[in-house]
């Protein structure tokens, strides 16, 4: 099996968010280039889970979510019309905040799970379990035991293997929200090193609230903040080197420093 | 100092350690909760006793055969009482009813859950819950009078196109009182706890789960297959065998739509004979010699053993289909 090389650039155009009446997310414009990190970094709920949801379409399962402006994934709309949101999530891939193997498959069936649940037709199954394994850097823990239950896996363990799911689907975007608020510093360690192997295959957006692990992994920063009742904007967006040394918006700089959030 | 070594120089002995009450309230609450337990399973066994001792004539003279026999014969002294068919078509009846139940149930449940809009999930909801509520002889009176004329037609239809399988043949042109119809009747009897315990058990699911399907490319049928119903199925088969449960005992709806007959009837499922150790005894108790109803409790005897087999049953599965659950 041969990796995917071919990065994409996505970008968010004017993004609007609302559940119900309720407006979240205002006007958010950002650029994620062709194998960058980028960490999403700002106070709780100030619409950053909401935001990464938006850029795979898992926004819309939310029955009174609702959106304006527009997502490009190579200059195409990904809610443009006649785009199933289905190819979307195939291209951009995502893994969550709790580790999430289903508990119902060994460690294998797991990582061909998404393969099965799209309907993609594939053969030499047990290469992309190997290859997917290998670039979450899980294989030599697992390699013996591939037919156990997913869950008998630690929680760190449980986080890569979730991030070898996605792999096997070989995505041109990954999206992570704090995957690793759960987790402890050696298997966030792993993560990160993880991370940074990726990103020269692909685009990665990531949601952190550790600072030291967005200054770690990411090329750009863009900082989310919502203040008293308003939605959710991003009030700096840059290198990760200006944002945390030399952010331009006195906000800004209170968070990176802890001063509130 | 080594952090080996004990203050002492030696191993402490054990205490023992208890979880007794304490607490007068405590100990009050916990005399009436393990009363309650104990009573509840004395009162089981003492009906079991109960009924052994009344089937005894019947099962010391039938032995084996008051099983696995086919006859029942009141025309000879001692009469003969074999059930075999009855309890057969308890099975049959059982196995139509899940058949028909299950798929019935998992969408309801999928569309109240998954689905639909709130106000018409709740609708529904409440509409299965009543269905529930509803006492079998209505069901019954509804099987005989409404249901069974349309049930015919189905079963004529079935025969016509699908009459080379075994199990729709049909040679005496007769579709009424079948045990395609009585499957039906019970199917529409288990349906609500199957439905209600998958809809349980469905919201109670991580979403975590569905989402990440969801965002592994799953489309609605994908992820109910592969990852909604796996993950449910424990729960689902134990519903199902509550379910069963219900249906093996079922005895008013029963003894309206279906002919019972000591032929038995292994799979033609549209004859018009059947079996139901439930109907059987109702249909029998009215005018029937004591020893008749020795052979009766019998019959009892046999159906309560096979409802404990079958909650035993769900148990275990249940616990073995979840093995992510302690
Ligand atoms: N499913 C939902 N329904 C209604 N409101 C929601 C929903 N999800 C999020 N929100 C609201 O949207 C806003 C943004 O939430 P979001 O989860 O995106 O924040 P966040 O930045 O990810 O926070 P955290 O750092 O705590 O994860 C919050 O005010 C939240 O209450
Ligand atoms: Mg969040």
């Amino acid at each position: 099996m041969n990796l995917s090389t071919a990065t994409s650039h996505l970008r968010s155009e004017d993004i609007n968010v609302w559940f119900g009446e309720r407006h979240v997310l205002a006007d958010v414009n950002l650029d994620f280039p062709s194998n960058q990190v980028t960490a999403l970094i700002g106070p709780s709920g100030c619409g950053k889970s909401t935001f990464l949801r938006t850029l795979n379409r898992m926004h819309e399962l939310i029955p009174s979510a609702g959106l304006a402006g527009s997502v490009l994934l190579d200059g195409q709309d990904i809610y443009g019309d006649g785009v199933n949101p289905v190819d979307v999530r195939i291209k951009i891939g995502m893994v969550f905040q709790k580790p999430n193997p289903f508990p119902t498959m060994s460690i294998k069936e797991n990582i061909l799970s998404g393969l099965k649940l799209s309907g993609r037709k594939f053969v030499n199954g047990d290469d992309i379990v190997e290859t997917s394994l290998r670039r979450a850097s899980i294989w030599n823990e697992v390699k013996d035991r591939l037919g156990e239950p997913a869950i008998s896996l630690s929680g760190g363990q449980q986080q890569r293997l979730c991030i070898a799911r996605s792999l096997a689907m070989e995505p041109e975007v990954l999206l992570m929200d704090e995957p690793c608020s759960a987790l402890d510093p050696g298997s966030t360690r792993r993560i990160e090193e993880t991370i940074e192997e990726l990103s020269e295959a692909m685009t990665i957006v990531i949601v952190t609230h550790n600072m030291q692990q967005a200054q770690r992994v990411s090329h750009q920063t863009a900082f989310f903040l919502a203040e008293d009742g308003n939605p959710g904007t991003v009030v700096e967006f840059g290198s990760t080197d200006d944002v945390f040394n030399r952010p331009v918006d006195a906000r800004t700089n209170d968070y990176v420093n802890g001063h509130f959030g | 100092m080594a952090a080996e070594q004990t203050k002492s120089g030696s191993t402490p002995q054990r205490r023992t350690l208890t979880v007794k009450p304490t607490l007068l309230g405590d100990k009050v609450f916990f005399g009436i909760t393990s009363f309650t337990a104990y009573f509840s399973i004395a009162l089981v066994g003492l009906v079991l006793v109960f009924l052994l001792i009344r089937a005894w004539p019947a099962l010391q003279h039938e032995g084996i055969n008051f099983l696995i026999g086919s006859t029942w014969d009141d025309s000879v002294q001692p009469m003969v009482m074999q059930i075999f068919p009855m309890l057969w078509g308890s099975i049959l009846l059982a196995l139509l009813g899940v058949l028909l139940a299950v798929p019935m149930a998992i969408a309801l449940a999928y569309l109240i859950e998954f689905l639909a809009p709130k106000p018409i999930a709740r609708v529904a909801t409440l509409l299965v819950d009543l269905l529930a509520a509803l006492p079998s002889v209505v069901i019954g009176l509804w099987g005989l009078f409404v249901f069974t004329p349309v049930a015919e037609g189905w079963s004529e239809l079935l025969h016509k196109t699908l009459g080379w399988l075994p199990f729709f043949a049909n040679e005496t042109g007769n579709f009424s009182r079948s045990p395609f119809i009585a499957g039906w009747i019970v199917a529409v009897m288990i349906v609500p706890i199957i439905t209600s315990v998958t809809r349980e058990i469905f919201s109670q699911m991580d979403r975590d789960l569905i989402n990440a399907a969801k965002a592994l490319g799953g489309g609605m049928a994908s992820t109910l297959t592969r990852v909604i119903l796996p993950t449910a199925s424990g729960g689902i088969v134990g519903g199902t065998l509550l379910g069963l449960g219900r249906a093996l005992g079922e005895t008013v709806a029963i003894f309206f739509v279906l002919n019972l007959s000591f032929d038995i009837n292994w799979f033609d499922v549209s004859e018009a004979r059947g079996g139901s150790i439930a109907s059987m005894i109702l249909s029998k108790l009215g005018e029937a010699t004591d020893y008749e109803i020795s052979g009766l409790m019998a019959a009892g005897v046999v159906l309560f053993v096979s409802t404990l087999i079958i909650n035993f049953i769900a148990g275990y599965i249940v616990n073995r289909a979840q093995p992510w659950r302690k």
